[in-house]
């Protein structure tokens, strides 16, 4: 008898002792080392994230001790008050010492946790004197970074391949956590994180930095981490935006100051050279392989890498009235969106090479065969002229 | 003048017995349970290795969509307005319920709304994608044109729901058998009535949202778009106004079934009736001041932020009440573990559980961790699944005898009860890990890491939808070839008006008052 009660006390528990008996351990890099240990929330790497975590784990223990006293009675008079062990029910009830006394006590408790939840909030919302401002901008399904008043922004889109979704490939380690262009942030300076989305709701969330913040379309939202440590920190999009929700991670590179002064340097020379390539004549074979990538890229999710879409979603192109028709029309889809659809704006998301490319592939690919081309210079002049 | 049912599908058709629409609210969120599961099953098979291997990525948001709709509004609020029908006036002495005919519109409305919801999913565009809590844009703007019949089957559920609860309001507060004082009540018609003013209160404000979604689509509207100067934060605000009274909803009849339960098996009164009203009322009224608990990333001001983290970790208080309640009253009672009880222990268990994680999501800068992960989905769960679920299964085990004079066969009965709760944990627990470690839920892929945890978490879910056909098996079993039992009182704790009647209960019950001392 006593070893079958042990045994249910045991079972009981040991859901709750498995969650909170893990330690504390910050991971970065190796987090998907085994699946297995995941089992708590990782400490992280800045302030706030550490904050949150001591936050938890207290309010872990103190459910793990309420639970070893009310658990406990429980199954004291599951074992010892049966009636199969010819055990006589008692007649009481009623009791006010007893009920104040279990309101008052979680009521103390309560406010002991408040306490430092509070300090945590605040010092949460304090996104006052940031050294960098970064804008994050949401999009079915990427994220864009752009760098306030360095004149450097870019998109960061999911590099794992199709095949290695539907398991035609082999997964590489950071299978769907893996993107194109990382956000690349300083240690030790305060970053400020403006968020907004282009489209529907979007969640920023990288638990290493303890942020996570909705990216609502027509609104900013601000947050901010400071990162004490370098690394490569991954994170996803929480709030669920439409079919490539699990398709668009984030992923924080953090480096030492001088390193991330020398990749800013780098990368606002690239953006000059980019947008110098705007002025290039191509040719068609040149925009037809640059437009294959960059659609396969950008429009593919949508009007699927065969061109015949989604149907009651998203339109197929091929064959489509606006791809076969007049230039200017389809510029002005691409360039300006179909307001009130999926069907977002790309004149400021894409570059003016990759916009010609992308049309021009459109217009010619498929069976579409227009055989017209589109370049980059008309992308401009088409901006310009609105 | 005794008579008894009409005779052919007339009965069922045209019902005015309570009993008769009881029967059929219960077999019908027997049915939404059992789709609703299989969505479930669809779920949980494609999460358990990652990669894409049943479905593709629009279909699984479907799937997460219509199993959250079809569990909430078509399984849980169901089953316990048909456990009402059956019990309340039953516990009452009363003779039906006060409103006979609008409880028959009120039942027979619900399958067309269910058929408009799951019509969709055979419609070019497919079936409502946006999650069961449709935040705008993406159930406005982005959503597929099907969106307008999951509009108005929401509104054709909403309006049953508002029935069946003035039909629950006015028979407890009109038909009360002579004695029958307010503080008398079983708890679980107490727990009703206080449902019953939730449900008449919120259920407009869902009716509200999905109508200015309605107009936003259709009518140029712009509530919940920017551009036109809406703001699509507003509708979370509306929704969750609904929604947080909604879980209560959901889970105060359950507190009345475990009350009546534990107490029998006990063989030794509820430990605090009154303060076991006071706290529920408390709950109720709370549960309206807390609603933005659910948006604390939303980017409210720190003002909000703050008193919507206050408010909920108040809410922990009254629920504790509860639970310590039931934990004296089986403290020095003389035990047994019939099924019901079973049920009804498990019930305090891991409600208690899904009790601390729910304090620990109401504590809002680690909320900020929590939010939207699987920690969530591990966390109403518990609540809903351990909570209204299993003691829903405890209250058919515990009244099955009495409805339909026949015995549940009580080997079978323990062995669902282990395979359930069983599976349940393994199902769920895992899930707190995959949250805690960062996962967002409604993934419908999702990185190596969490490969392990998801595949416990897969087979504990089957462990669990096997414990239901099993469920459904030992029902049908007990009404078919059951032993038949005539003892008015069938559980020798129990306590109430309707262990006085004959088993099974016959048609027409308490046609005269019963006196109550
Ligand atoms: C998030 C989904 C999505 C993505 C990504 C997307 N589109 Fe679209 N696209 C749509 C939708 C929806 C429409 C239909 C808009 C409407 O209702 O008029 C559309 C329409 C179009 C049309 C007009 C087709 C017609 O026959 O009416 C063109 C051209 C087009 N998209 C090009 C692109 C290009 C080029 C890209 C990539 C740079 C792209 N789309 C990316 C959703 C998308
Ligand atoms: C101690 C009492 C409880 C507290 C303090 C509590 C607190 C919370 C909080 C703060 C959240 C939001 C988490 C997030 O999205 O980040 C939440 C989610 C949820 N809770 Fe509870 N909860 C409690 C009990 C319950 C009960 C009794 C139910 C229902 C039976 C319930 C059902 C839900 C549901 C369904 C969600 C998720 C809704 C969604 O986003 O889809 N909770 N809870
Ligand atoms: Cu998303
Ligand atoms: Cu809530």
């Amino acid at each position: 008898m006593v070893f079958r009660v042990k045994q249910l006390v045991v079972y009981a528990l040991s859901p709750l002792l498995l969650l909170f008996s893990v330690g504390q351990r910050a991971y970065a890099e190796d987090a998907h080392a085994s699946g297995w240990s995941l089992l708590n929330m990782p400490q992280g790497v800045t302030g706030v994230s550490n904050d949150i975590y001591d936050l938890h784990m207290t309010v872990v223990w103190i459910c793990v001790w309420i639970s070893v006293v009310v658990y406990g009675v429980m199954f004291y008079s599951m074992f010892a008050h049966r009636k199969s062990k010819g055990y006589k029910a008692a007649n009481f009830h009623e009791s006010t010492t007893v009920e104040l006394l279990w309101t008052i006590l979680p009521v103390l408790i309560l406010v002991w946790v408040a306490f430092p939840s509070t300090k945590s909030l605040i010092e949460l919302y304090d996104t006052s004197e940031a050294d960098i401002d970064i804008k994050v901008t949401g999009y079915q399904w990427k994220w864009q970074y752009e760098y306030l008043g360095e004149g450097v922004e870019f998109m960061s889109e999911l590099t794992t391949s199709e095949s290695s979704i539907y398991n035609e490939t082999p997964k590489t380690e950071y299978y769907l956590s893996e993107v194109n262009e990382p956000l690349v942030l300083p240690v030790g300076k305060k970053v400020r994180f403006l968020l907004t989305a282009k489209d529907v709701i979007h969640s920023w969330w990288v638990p290493d930095l303890g942020v996570k913040r909705d990216a609502v379309p027509g609104f900013i939202n601000e947050t901010w981490a400071k990162i004490d440590e370098p690394g490569i920190y991954r994170g996803f999009c929480a709030e669920l935006c439409g079919k490539g929700h699990a398709f668009m991670p984030v992923v924080i590179n953090a480096l030492p100051e001088a390193e991330y002064e020398t990749w800013l340097a780098d990368k606002k020379v690239a953006a000059a050279a980019e947008r110098e390539m705007a002025k290039k004549t191509f040719t068609l074979e040149q925009l037809m392989a640059k437009g294959e990538a960059a659609y396969n890229r950008s429009c593919a999710s949508c009007h699927m890498a065969n061109g015949e879409g989604i149907p009651g979603a998203f339109p197929g192109l091929k064959g489509s009235a606006i791809a076969l028709g007049p230039v200017a029309e389809h510029l002005d889809v691409v360039v300006n969106g179909v307001s009130g659809t999926a069907m977002q704006a790309f004149g400021g998301q894409l570059s003016e090479v990759d916009l010609a490319a992308i049309i021009t592939y459109e217009r010619n690919a498929w069976g579409n065969d227009v055989g017209d081309m589109v370049q980059p210079l008309d992308v401009l002049k088409f901006k310009q002229g609105q | 003048m005794a008579h008894g049912p009409a005779k052919g599908i007339g009965r069922w058709l045209f019902a005015t017995n309570h009993k008769d629409i009881g029967t059929m609210y219960l077999w019908f969120s027997f049915a939404m349970f059992i789709l609703g599961g299989s969505f479930a099953m669809i779920i949980r098979a494609e999460l358990f290795a990652p990669g894409m291997q049943l479905v593709k990525p629009e279909f699984f948001n479907q799937m997460t969509t219509m199993h959250g709709l079809v569990m909430v509004f078509g399984a849980i609020m169901p089953a316990f307005v048909g456990l009402a029908n059956w019990m309340i006036p039953l516990q009452i002495g009363a003779p039906d319920m006060a409103l006979p005919r609008m409880n028959n519109l009120s039942f027979w409305i619900l399958p067309f709304g269910f058929s408009l919801l799951a019509s969709t999913l055979f419609m070019e565009g497919g079936a409502p994608n946006f999650g069961w809590t449709f935040y705008a844009p993406l159930s406005t703007t982005y959503a597929p044109d099907t969106v307008n019949f999951f509009i108005f089957g929401i509104h054709i559920i909403g309006a049953s729901s508002i029935m069946g609860a003035i039909n629950i309001i006015a028979t407890v507060l009109n038909l009360r058998a002579p004695g029958m004082t307010m503080m008398k009540l079983p708890l679980f018609v107490w727990t009703w009535l206080i449902t019953a003013f939730l449900l008449v209160a919120v259920m407009p404000v869902l009716a509200g949202a999905v109508t200015m979604m309605l107009m936003d689509i259709n009518f140029g509207t712009s509530f919940f778009d920017a551009a036109g100067g809406g703001d699509p934060v507003l509708f979370q605000h509306i929704f969750w106004f609904f929604g947080h009274p909604e879980v209560y909803i959901i889970i105060l009849p359950a507190f009345g079934v475990v009350s009546a339960i534990i107490p029998t098996f006990s063989r030794k009164p509820l430990f605090g009736y009154s303060s076991m009203v006071y706290a529920t009322s408390a709950i109720a009224f709370l549960s309206f001041i807390v609603w933005a608990h659910h948006m604390f990333t939303t980017g409210m001001p720190i003002a909000g932020e703050l008193y919507f983290m206050y408010a909920t970790m108040l809410i922990a208080v009254p629920t504790g009440v509860k639970v310590f309640n039931w934990i004296t009253t089986m403290f020095k009672g003389s035990l047994s573990f019939e099924t019901p009880m079973l049920f009804a222990i498990a019930f305090v268990i891991l409600f208690t559980f899904g009790g601390f994680t729910g304090l620990m999501l109401a504590v809002a800068p680690a909320d900020i961790q929590y939010h939207d992960s699987y920690f969530v989905v591990g966390h109403f769960h518990y609540v809903m699944v351990a909570g209204a679920v299993f003691s829903m299964t405890a209250a058919v085990y515990y009244w099955l005898p009495k409805w339909s004079g026949k015995m549940y066969d009580e080997t079978m009965g323990k062995v669902q009860f282990w395979i359930a709760f069983i599976g349940f944990n393994i199902a769920f627990i895992p899930q707190h890990f995959l949250g805690l470690a960062g996962m967002p839920r409604r993934y419908a892929d999702y990185a190596l890491q969490f490969t392990d945890w998801n595949m416990v978490s897969s087979i504990g879910a089957f462990m669990y939808g096997a414990a239901q056909l099993m469920f459904l098996y030992n029902v049908i079993r007990t009404i078919v070839a059951g032993k038949p039992t005539s003892v008015e009182k069938t559980w020798e704790g129990a306590e109430g008006l309707e262990w006085t009647l004959p088993t099974p209960a016959p048609f027409h019950t308490f046609s005269t008052p019963p006196e109550v001392k």
